[in-house]
């Protein structure tokens, strides 16, 4: 076993388990706490995967500002106190141990199945790919290029749920 | 005129309606941001809109006009008659929405011209889905829409059960765009692309018709769109939110939002998967068991409301039996039922802005009872309407495909919702007033009156006179899916209207 393979096991381990913590925490402030250390764990993954922007990316927006931004809401709106579980008795526990049995089926069917052999990129792909345009290019040169289109569509969206925030929350309109 | 996407300029023209649609929008942000505070601001953002809906009209008009499709290597967006006709319908809708709004808004002193905002944006996320060649461009059309969506189902923030009706809209369209996402990031593990046209493809060239990461993809996919078109079992949303949320709304979410979803779920299936068979099997079983359900538990309803929800629920049903069918003809089919089925649940739920009691209306209000007469005998699928030849061009297109079982089931399920339809009719007509003078005061105001006089007018005249519409849903479906070769003994489809 190789030791990228090692840490990838490491880190994807880290990044579930502190995922069931985030959603099995009475507090706010805990669960968001154990989101941070999600975050973190993809972004160790993005970078056994040779995606070093993206995991800088990773930990700059989504563990960085994303989180305190989450952080600040919770505190202001005075939520940092234990609330009661979200799991409403057995029948919720059982509905949510058959959904994530499935999910489970499922991930164990994609394992065997796998990806089709003939669209499998060569494992130094990506790392060719960053020695010719640069880790940044290979990133941004596709967002500009090819995915133009969904890079403004996302501006709008982004636009329209501020506005849709606004209205909602607005005191006086 | 050739569009080759590639180039920038090319990519502009074929975006336009778009791009009109989108500048719309930041032109009615800006005057909302400086006049709110009166009614006649609100009169002046509503008639912007309807300005901004009505240029983005003559741009796709002007893009079909001049034949635009789109050539060389396939891009993100579409160029074809499904989606100009596809738009056509989702901003006449929108429009149609804009004009019952003005009176219901200033009725219920909803002064937040943001609304209209809102509606316009929604808009241009309905017409990405629907002209979205590439799964991202679909899922964020989707969630640009349904963010708009749901902030106008809790729009009148005094309102408990829209209060309710939002926030379980919200938690569960974010369920339902958790599995669309999932299934694209599978589709895009078996095929290396998330273009509709490439991963068509790769399924043929590599022959993944069995590979069981595409299916499972496949399967997420249709939940997805599941939800969004509220086909059983998962429709239980629906109800509530149609309830809870304002009724111009509701009849923006029961057709425009529907109508998106479903022609975002035609061209996926037609375009991308094609030549997997898996799926039709699916969609027949979605269609059964909507068209049942649907109807079924329309029948136990006490309100209006709540009735023309699983109403909508029951027409989803017959929408996925022309979807189910695979061929052009059912897309023809499928698009003329869209337009028909439209414009009847926009009447009916403009109709239902202002009567709270349908008893003995006939005799107070002789023309609105006629006008919800004749959309709930379309809904029922009554000759002479829309509704009619819309599920006799369904039922052709789903024996041809040699579906009997779909065919029979749209029949008897039709017969059943007559058990809901008519006893609105029957109510207006035959039932005495409540109480005297229980239906004066009643003001649909000029802008709602034109709506439901343009809609039940289209009803009728499409009812008799299809065929330009059927000639543009034929053309248009064959877009999408390549019309097949004359099969022996099917007979030529369509109704023959003598003197046509």
């Amino acid at each position: 076993m190789s030791g990228s393979v090692i840490i990838f096991w490491a880190f994807a381990g880290l990044a579930i388990g502190s995922a069931v913590f985030c959603i099995t925490r009475r507090s706010p402030v805990a669960s968001a706490l154990w989101l941070v250390v999600t975050l973190f764990s993809l972004a160790a993954l993005f970078v056994v995967l040779d995606a070093q922007f993206i995991a800088v990316l990773q930990v700059l927006v989504y563990a960085g500002a994303i989180m305190v931004l989450f952080l600040f809401v919770i505190m202001l709106l005075n939520l940092g106190r234990q609330a009661a579980t979200d799991i409403k008795g057995p029948l919720g526990l059982a509905v949510g141990v058959a959904l994530a049995g499935v999910l489970g089926f499922q991930l164990g069917v994609l394992r065997v199945a796998g990806p089709p052999a003939a669209i499998l990129l060569p494992p130094d792909a990506m790392a060719r790919a960053a020695a010719e345009q640069g880790m940044v290019g290979s990133v941004a040169r596709p967002l500009f290029d090819a995915y133009l289109v969904p890079f403004e569509i996302t501006s709008v969206l982004l636009l329209a749920a501020i506005v849709g925030a606004v209205v909602l929350a607005k005191r006086r309109l | 005129m050739n569009l080759d996407l590639s180039s920038y300029a090319d990519l502009m023209t074929a975006l336009a309606p778009e791009l009109v649609l989108t500048a719309a929008g930041l032109g009615v942000l800006l005057l909302v941001a400086w006049r709110h505070r009166t009614v006649a601001d609100l009169r002046a953002a509503g008639a912007a809109t309807l300005a901004g809906l009505g240029a983005a009209a003559v741009t796709t008009w002007w893009l079909w006009w001049n034949g635009a499709h789109a050539v060389g290597i396939p891009a993100m967006i579409a160029a074809d008659d499904f989606r100009f006709v596809s738009d056509w319908l989702l901003l006449g809708t929108a429009a149609l929405t804009v004009l019952v709004s003005f009176h219901y808004l200033e009725r219920e002193h909803l002064l937040a011209p943001e609304y209209y905002v809102l509606v316009l944006f929604a808009t241009l996320g309905m017409m990405l889905m629907a002209g979205g060649e590439d799964l991202i461009v679909v899922f964020l059309g989707l969630e640009l829409m349904s963010v708009c969506v749901y902030v106008l189902a809790g729009i009148n923030r005094h309102s408990a059960p829209a209060a309710e009706a939002a926030l379980k809209y919200f938690l569960l369209g974010a369920f339902a765009s958790g599995f669309l996402l999932y299934g694209i990031a599978l589709v895009y593990g078996a095929t290396a692309t998330t273009n509709l046209t490439l991963i068509g493809v790769q399924i043929r060239t590599l022959s993944l018709q069995s590979n069981a990461m595409l299916l499972i993809g496949l399967g997420l996919l249709l939940v997805g769109f599941g939800f969004k078109v509220a086909a059983v079992p998962f429709h239980m949303w629906a109800p509530d939110v149609y309830d809870g949320s304002p009724t111009p709304v509701t009849g923006y979410m029961a057709t425009a939002v529907k109508a998106a979803a479903f022609a975002a779920l035609f061209r996926v299936l037609g375009e991308a998967f094609g030549s997997v068979p898996a799926w039709q099997h699916v969609v027949w079983w979605l269609a059964i068991a909507t068209m049942v359900g649907g109807n079924l538990i329309a029948l136990a309803q006490r309100t209006v409301k709540r009735m023309l929800a699983y109403s909508s629920i029951a027409h989803a049903g017959y929408l996925l039996v022309a979807v189910a069918t695979g061929t052009s003809l059912g897309a023809a089919a499928f698009l003329f039922y869209l337009v028909a089925y439209t414009l009847m649940t926009l009447a009916a739920f403009a109709l239902h802005v202002l009567i709270d009691d349908l008893a003995g209306l006939a005799q107070q209000r002789p023309w609105l009872a006629f006008a919800l007469a004749i959309c709930m005998l379309s809904l029922l699928g009554f000759p002479v309407t829309a509704g009619f030849i819309g599920k006799w061009y369904i039922l052709v297109a789903a024996t041809a495909a040699h579906e009997p079982a779909l065919a029979t089931v749209l029949v008897l399920t039709s017969v059943v919702s007559a058990g809901y339809y008519l006893p609105v009719i029957m109510a207006m007509y035959m039932k005495p007033e409540p109480f005297a003078q229980a239906h004066v005061g009643m003001q649909l105001g000029r802008l709602g009156g034109a709506v439901v006089a343009l809609s039940v007018a289209g009803l009728l005249f499409f009812g008799v006179r299809p065929n330009r519409l059927l000639d543009l849903a034929r053309t248009s479906a064959a877009a999408l899916m390549p019309p097949p070769a004359a099969a022996p003994g099917v007979a030529a489809p369509g109704p023959t209207i003598p003197g046509h």
